[in-house]
């Protein structure tokens, strides 16, 4: 018998005379492992993810995310604002996000100051948080659905986060970058016509227009088979690799910040907090939609129980004063000024305090020297940790499950990056 | 309690039980805050982390950061933000190190301290003994200098930009239009503690100590002072071999070529204010011996 010097025999003569010199799989000498990289510009990447992942033909064997890409240096410009100039950075961390980035700082700042914020502002903030969950929600489970394939539900989806875009235009004037938290409480009052239409949207068009969305996917054939049972993450490994949100609660483990160190208004909130049974990727979508219910419960009760008063502290040494005060007192103006010059100081210490943003634990390390300027603060992204187990969770799996691998883990690169 | 941050209850007998299990490792534990935290030996970390884990129920590390204090002889401080699903407990431990010694990795411990280790390291330089993978993170591929550390200027040392002219991303010196300019709101009569100018008779040495920079500095103690601190900046860093380009042939052709604009940029230097090229020309002859910086740049 004849045959090219790879051929290799399996002690059958049915196959003599075809070239079968590519089909061997097992043992054989020809190195099929290759890398590639997967971004940092690629439409299910979202945002400037590189990952250099060594391939077995399908088979992922290997992910090295590189991150980074989107680095700005806001710590390190946070160290030469004032605690005030340096709220608006947060708003550009996770800008899927913003209202939720600044919540832990503000409560950081508030923390150290000791400083009591007025009922009304609490609820503002809370209500406002559970709206920007709601946003980013829409945005993550639509690209999630569209990535593994679905077009329509995220045309859906994206009308009603407009709709939450047009509040938050609103509250603050700005549809992404608010500014809106402030120490002390927020920055400005709402008009009461936002309260009744958001009450209303809450009732009518968010669950009609969802529910709508969600018929299509979460019994969809096509979406479960590329969903379940990808990337299954067991309760130890998820404590183990610092998860947290919605992708430590996909593992069913039930940890939600606002339920277990309640902040702000949360204490006095309803609400549950949904579990995954296997902690796929199908479980991890399945807990960001039941999430958006739970944030128009506490939407709902936020208007329900709205107090009325001030909408920041009193406190003139770290709350500024309104216009309108300040052209009848002199005391009003020169706390105006020294506020928007000097600015507030913190007393000296340090604190961590971590919030439940829509993707996880959003912490704040702040270390204050007693000046206008945080000494140091460190910002502890979700994306961080969920993206380090990358390689864990995507190893044995196809190259085309890592889109909804990433999708899942909802990753915003302003955040990860910093 | 008043402020509206996240209630964590504290945990009993946590000081008890902290200094049976870590005996002499245990070098300090505060309650400040609302927030505990603990301050261990260095050397002791792992094992530490480990007692923790196990012992005492904190089963997450949710973040790590280091702090830079220029004051103290070991400079560096690594934090460790630990949580406890169970217990519904935060603690804070701290180990201090410098820019030589290593700090032992908690990776065997925590899977996710890899990252967070890295970007330790890459902001601080501070050294991990055990990280399997202790390279950069967060800076550019290249980068040079750990940009966190208190003496790294907010600028950087390098920038980089398109040239349009050699259709390729070029890495320069930062070249600034108008000087940076750090303002000093402090208070004097209550937050600053230098010596106003026209007090100096009055007592002091009229340096700068600590926080903030003295506002009314004359040009001439600004020129000291970037001759004492500024280190040179390194040498701009441009994709010079064929094969840190990856674009093919033709464009390795052009990339191998000098880029014109930073030709052009030397003899330009003739047209800057008089008051850069004053101060480059001081910055050119430098004292052979530095002057000894009295007081950290906070």
């Amino acid at each position: 018998m004849t045959g090219s010097p790879q051929v290799k025999h399996h002690g059958s003569d049915m196959f003599e005379g075809y070239p079968l010199d590519t089909a061997d799989t097992a043992g054989d000498q020809v190195v099929t492992n290759y890398t590639i990289n997967f971004g940092p510009q690629h439409p299910a990447a979202h945002g400037v993810l590189r990952m250099v992942m060594e391939l077995d033909g399908e088979i992922i064997e290997r992910v090295d995310p590189h991150v980074g890409l989107l680095h700005r240096g806001t710590e390190k410009l946070i160290e030469y604002k004032t605690y005030l100039q340096a709220l608006p950075y947060f708003d550009r961390l996770d800008y899927c996000s913003p209202l939720c980035m600044e919540h832990s700082y503000v409560l950081a700042i508030e923390k150290l100051l000791d400083l009591e914020v007025p009922a009304r502002a609490q609820y503002l903030r809370t209500l406002f948080a559970e709206l920007t969950r709601i946003c980013n929600h829409m945005l993550n489970i639509g690209s999630h659905v569209m990535d593994v394939g679905a077009m329509t539900p995220n045309l859906w989806v994206f009308e009603l986060r407009e709709d939450c875009l047009n509040f938050f235009e609103r509250m603050s004037g700005a549809r992404m970058h608010h500014a809106w938290f402030r120490p002390g409480g927020v920055h400005q009052d709402v008009p009461e016509k936002l309260l009744v239409d958001i009450g209303e949207w809450v009732e009518t068009r968010l669950p009609k227009l969802f529910g709508d969305a969600m018929s299509l996917v979460i019994d969809n054939r096509i979406f479960k088979q590329r969903n379940v049972d990808i990337a299954t993450v067991s309760k130890e490994d998820a404590l183990a690799w610092g998860f947290s949100g919605p992708m430590i609660r996909g593992s069913g483990i039930p940890w939600d910040i606002r339920k277990a160190q309640p902040y702000d208004a949360y204490a006095a909130m309803e609400f549950d907090i949904p579990v995954g049974t296997k902690g796929d990727c199908y479980d991890r979508f399945m807990v960001r939609v039941q999430e958006v219910y739970q944030s128009a419960r506490i939407i709902k009760q936020c208007l329900r129980d709205m107090p009325s008063g001030p909408v920041a502290s009193l406190d003139r040494k770290v709350v500024p004063p309104k216009r309108g005060e300040m052209k009848q007192s002199m005391e009003s103006l020169i706390h105006h000024f020294k506020l928007y010059t000097e600015g507030f100081h913190v007393p000296a210490g340090e604190v961590y305090v971590a919030t439940e943003s829509p993707k996880g634990e959003f912490g704040v390390y702040l270390v204050s020297d007693g000046t206008n300027k945080p000494y140091r603060c460190k910002i502890r992204p979700t994306a961080f940790s969920h993206l380090q187990a990358m390689d864990m969770m995507a190893k044995g799996h196809m190259l085309a499950d890592t889109t909804a691998i990433i999708g899942a883990i909802d990753v915003v690169f302003g955040e990860c990056d910093r | 309690m008043t402020h509206p941050a996240p209630l964590v209850a504290p945990r009993e007998n946590l000081a008890a039980a902290l200094e049976k299990l870590l005996g002499k490792d245990l070098l300090a534990h505060v309650r400040a805050v609302d927030e505990d935290s603990i301050t261990v030996t260095r050397e002791a970390i792992a094992g530490v982390m480990l007692q923790l884990r196990d012992a005492l129920e904190y089963q997450q590390l949710m973040e790590m950061a280091g702090v830079d204090y220029p004051d103290r002889p070991e400079r560096f401080e690594v934090v460790y933000h630990l949580l406890s699903v169970t217990r519904n407990h935060r603690l804070r431990v701290r180990v201090a190190t410098d820019e030589a010694t290593p700090v032992p990795s908690v990776v065997p411990v925590w899977p996710n301290a890899g990252w967070l280790e890295r970007e330790v390291f890459d902001m601080y330089g501070v050294l991990f003994s055990g990280n399997p993978d202790l390279r950069r993170i967060l800076t550019d591929y290249g980068f040079e200098g750990h940009p966190q550390r208190k003496d790294f200027p907010l600028t950087g040392y390098t920038e980089l930009r398109y040239s349009e002219e050699d259709k390729r991303v070029v890495y320069e010196p930062v070249r600034l239009a108008q000087d940076f300019r750090n303002f000093d709101f402090l208070s004097p009569w209550e937050g600053a503690d230098y010596i106003l100018p026209g007090d100096e008779k009055a007592g002091g040495t009229g340096e700068a100590p600590g926080k903030g920079a003295p506002s009314p500095m004359t040009a001439d103690a600004v020129k000291k002072a970037g001759e004492a601190k500024a280190p040179p900046p390194p040498t701009p860093k441009t994709t010079d071999r064929e094969a840190q380009t990856g674009a093919g042939k033709g464009a390795n052709k052009a990339a191998a070529r000098p880029s014109k604009d930073g030709a052009k940029a030397k003899p330009a230097a003739k047209s800057k204010t008089p008051a850069t090229a004053k101060a480059e020309k001081g910055s050119s002859k430098a004292p052979a011996k530095p002057r000894k910086p009295k007081g950290g740049d906070a």
